[in-house]
């Protein structure tokens, strides 16, 4: 073998071998990140954790109760405002649209989706917050359930579209209209993916901070009500770590893991859902 | 639902019934779709319309002006502007070799199995909120990078300015490494669909030449991609951009503009997370607005020039061999 | 069987030698123990129904089946007399080359194509003159020299596949294997094509796959044919296209089935 074919094949396995590299680093990051959310915040994460409300500044022993319930309530009602528009948006697209409406609404969405969070923040709060004079969970879960929707709506229409014209033609052919149709036929064969889309849209949301800065605010007692500013995960995570307090700190990475936890759980569950495959009948 | 097989009256009420019902579900999923462009336009209205004084108060000098200043009301986007060039210029540096690594290990070694497993843990990364990134950047890499690394440039490549100065382990360079993390699930992501999308015919022509595995690769398959590999980076930038709790978390929130990259500094995200709600006078918070504006022009143009290199790549495959 | 490949040349002018070749895709079997020698500066056709095997053995020459996950082969290639098996598969590959079915040229000027194995290979003259060496034999020069830096794919589908020619002529090799070359051309670029392997012999020994078998008639100085895995007959061309030994190459060049 001449010197320069040795040289080349030797260029060849190292480049290759420096690939797997980055692709080993940039995965066991997740590890990493799991693995020290689990050493710095599992021993934190206790009854007083779940139950108590935050203690005052400086003294232990408190917990993230209104923070849990706050973030809960924020994202029921996000979906609530999120998914109905999302799904009955992409059964227009896929069932009833035009390619002209299809194109715009496709666009907006598309839009929404790449605007930053904290741009989504700034508009619930002119929205929301600024006519009324005060924060509120209100507020908090329209810049959520706005950030809900491009993935709802993109998805819903995707697996709409991804259902056999057979199906909705043997429909038809029997006489169900074409609104018994969808709701029948073609939505239940599309419902997989339609459920996986909504449980990753929660699942992003859930993690978000920013857009929570100025709507929900934040609240160091119990949320009343909807027009109350909030405590939420996210945001008391953010508060806690900048602040000089080791027992914050603590329960800042307990609340990391619990939240992080949670959004993996979800991705994980929505992941094996999707992979079982679309619920329709092979021909 | 089959139709009655009664007398034609009935069966026509009948019919128009169903029609009537077809007409109303096609009004409402219309309406609900109507409202995603109604809420994506508002949005950009109100935008426009809440930042109308500082607009009008200093025009385009608001990007060119250095000084932050609430108190004497003078606003400049300087600072923030060059933080956020800075970090994302950083981030890139660091996550494109990172991951278009990555996505070549993906998309031409490794087996499909493994190929599709380590995709997922890829997909579970993008799932981690900007937040935890955040607590992490604090707790863990901002004490690794006052500790240990800073000082190690700081011997090496001390000569450069960007290696100089005092090294406090915030700063644009740990907002830059932390940024460079999660954004580069989105380049793998994209990169390896693209690069699986390469037709094998490119690969094999290289082979039969004689190639070495990574000539094959990297002077057929990744040239072939190469517009759609651009796309990807335009995406993670777009992403960069709005990146806003790590980077507040790390950043150092001074508007400081320094050559040093262990100076700390701020990013428009993170100068809006953090002063919005300290925001005293309708000045002060319509300045704020208007970086938001921008935030928002910046990622909207990132995202459509992504958009079209993807698409633009994914014609090419089947332009080949015209016959 | 083996008589008929015996009888086609004498082994010293074999340039390549294939023995009892047997060949999987997983579990599946798909060559039984061919045996076949490839006459030096002479034109192989290898014939046959769809799915008969005869693209399968082709790769095996060039250890194209290694890039296939589940691909395993037993037996013995002989490349002058050397096992190919045994040999470093990259020079291998630069001393037998490989034109595919659908013309596949790089996303790069037309010069820039044909250079590029002359670039990783390095090469014994300026790459200017060797490419244009290479597009002469293509008889592809006449008809681009004003536009080397254009893009390949602005050439039509003949062209691009004369272009992949050329590219890989220039590496100078031993063995050309051309895998369906005209399939996806019209009848006049197919012409052009056939013409060009009849003169193209001179510089190397060719293997070429053809589901045409006019093509093969009018083209090649030996023919193999396949069936199922098996190679059934194989013989110097007038030979076996008139009087065929194998009453199933009879009934497959009489159109009885394929």
């Amino acid at each position: 073998m001449s010197g320069r074919l040795r040289w080349r094949k030797f260029v060849s396995g190292f480049m290759l071998a420096m690939t797997g590299v980055c692709a080993l680093v940039t995965v066991s990051v997740l590890f990493f990140v799991l693995g020290d959310l689990v050493v710095h915040g599992g021993t934190s994460i206790n009854w007083n954790f779940f139950t108590k409300l935050p203690a005052p500044v400086g003294e232990t022993g408190g917990g993230m109760a209104n923070a849990i319930v706050g973030s809960a309530k924020l994202l029921a009602l996000a979906s609530l405002i999120g998914v109905p528009i999302g799904f009955l948006g992409g059964v227009y697209l896929a069932e009833f649209s035009g390619s002209t409406v299809a194109f715009v609404v496709r666009y907006a969405a598309d839009l929404l989706n790449g605007v930053p969070s904290i741009v989504i923040g700034i508009f619930a709060y002119a929205l929301l917050v600024l006519p009324f004079k005060h924060f509120s969970t209100i507020a908090g879960s329209f810049a959520l359930g706005l950030m809900m929707i491009p993935i709802t709506l993109r998805s819903t229409e995707q697996f709409l579209n991804g259902v056999p014209r057979a199906l909705r033609e043997g429909s038809m052919a029997l006489g169900a209209s074409k609104w018994k149709t969808i709701q029948a036929v073609v939505i239940p064969a599309a419902y997989r993916g339609i459920l996986t889309a909504i449980l990753l849209a929660f699942a992003r949301v859930a993690g978000e901070t920013a857009p929570l800065l100025f709507t929900a605010l934040g609240n160091r007692y119990w949320s009343h009500g909807w027009n109350e500013p909030t405590a939420s995960l996210p945001v008391v995570i953010y508060t806690y770590a900048l602040s000089p307090y080791e027992d914050w700190h603590r329960q800042a990475w307990a609340a990391g893991l619990v939240l992080l936890g949670l959004i993996l759980i979800i991705n994980i569950v929505a992941r094996a859902i999707l992979s079982r495959g679309i619920s329709v009948p092979r021909a | 639902m089959t139709p009655s097989a009664g007398p034609i009256a009935s069966s026509r009420s009948f019919l128009s019934r169903l029609r009537h019902g077809d007409e109303i579900a096609h009004l409402i999923t219309f309406l609900f779709a109507a409202s995603v462009v109604l809420v994506t336009v508002l949005l950009v209205f109100v935008l426009w319309q809440q930042s109308l004084l500082p607009r009008h108060k200093f025009g385009f000098d608001f990007f060119f002006t250095r000084v932050w200043d609430p108190v004497s009301e003078e606003f400049g986007a300087l600072p923030f502007i060059y933080g956020t060039i800075v970090t994302t210029a950083v981030a890139l540096l660091i996550s494109v070799p990172l991951g278009l690594g990555a996505a070549i290990f993906l998309a031409e070694l490794a087996p499909q199995k493994i190929s599709d497993t380590l995709q997922f843990f890829i997909d579970l990364l993008a799932a981690v909120p900007s937040v935890i990134y955040g607590l992490l950047g604090i707790f863990v890499v901002v004490p690794v990078m006052r500790t240990v690394i800073e000082p190690a440039l700081k011997n090496a490549l001390g000569f450069l300015p960007f290696f100089q100065g005092p090294a406090y382990g915030i700063g644009f360079l740990t907002a830059g490494i932390v940024l460079a993390i999660m954004i580069v699930p989105y380049i793998i992501s994209v990169s390896r669909e693209i690069l699986l999308a390469v037709p094998r015919e490119q690969r094999e022509a290289a082979l039969a030449l004689g190639a070495t595995r990574w000539e094959s690769t990297w002077k057929v398959v990744v040239p072939f991609a190469r517009t759609g590999i651009m796309g990807s980076i335009f995406l993670a930038m777009a992403r960069a951009l709005g990146e806003t709790m790590a980077v507040a978390m790390v950043i150092g929130n001074t508007p400081a503009i320094s050559a040093s990259l262990f100076s700390p500094g701020y990013s428009i995200a993170a100068v809006i997370a953090n002063e919005f709600t300290e925001a005293t006078g309708d000045l002060y918070l319509q300045a704020l607005v208007e970086l938001g504006l921008v935030l928002f022009l910046l990622t909207f143009l990132l995202n459509g020039i992504a958009r079209l290199l993807i698409v633009a790549t994914t014609q090419k495959g089947s332009k080949t061999a015209q016959v | 069987m083996n008589a008929a490949a015996r009888e086609s040349s004498s082994p010293a002018e074999m340039r390549m030698t294939i023995s009892k070749l047997n060949f999987w895709y997983g579990s599946k079997q798909t060559l039984f123990d061919v045996n076949l020698g490839i006459a030096a500066n002479k034109i192989t056709a290898l014939i046959g129904p769809s799915g008969c095997g005869k693209s399968t053995l082709l790769r095996t020459l060039n250890r194209m089946y290694e890039t296939v996950r589940n691909a395993r082969l037993e037996g013995e290639i002989l490349l002058d007399g050397k096992n190919i098996l045994a040999q470093d598969v990259t020079q291998l590959r630069r001393r037998i080359g490989m034109v595919f079915q659908r013309p596949n040229p790089f996303p790069k000027s037309i010069f820039e194509n044909v250079a590029y194995g002359l670039r990783i290979n390095g090469s014994t003259l300026p790459v200017a003159e060797a490419v244009e060496k290479s597009l002469r034999h293509a008889a592809l020069w006449d008809e681009v020299k004003d536009q080397l830096h254009k893009s390949a794919y602005e050439l039509s589908g003949g062209q691009q596949q004369r272009l992949c020619i050329a590219r890989a002529l220039a590496v100078e090799p031993e063995v050309l294997l051309l895998d369906e070359p005209c399939s996806a051309l019209d009848p006049i670029s197919t012409a052009k094509i056939e013409e060009l392997l009849v003169q193209l012999k001179e510089l190397c020994t060719i293997v070429t796959v053809t589901h045409n078998m006019q093509q093969a008639a009018r083209v090649s100085d030996f023919t193999a044919f396949l069936l199922t895995g098996q190679l059934i007959e194989f013989s110097p061309t007038p030979h076996l296209f008139t009087t065929p030994g194998d009453p199933r190459t009879e009934a497959y060049i009489t159109g009885r089935f394929g």
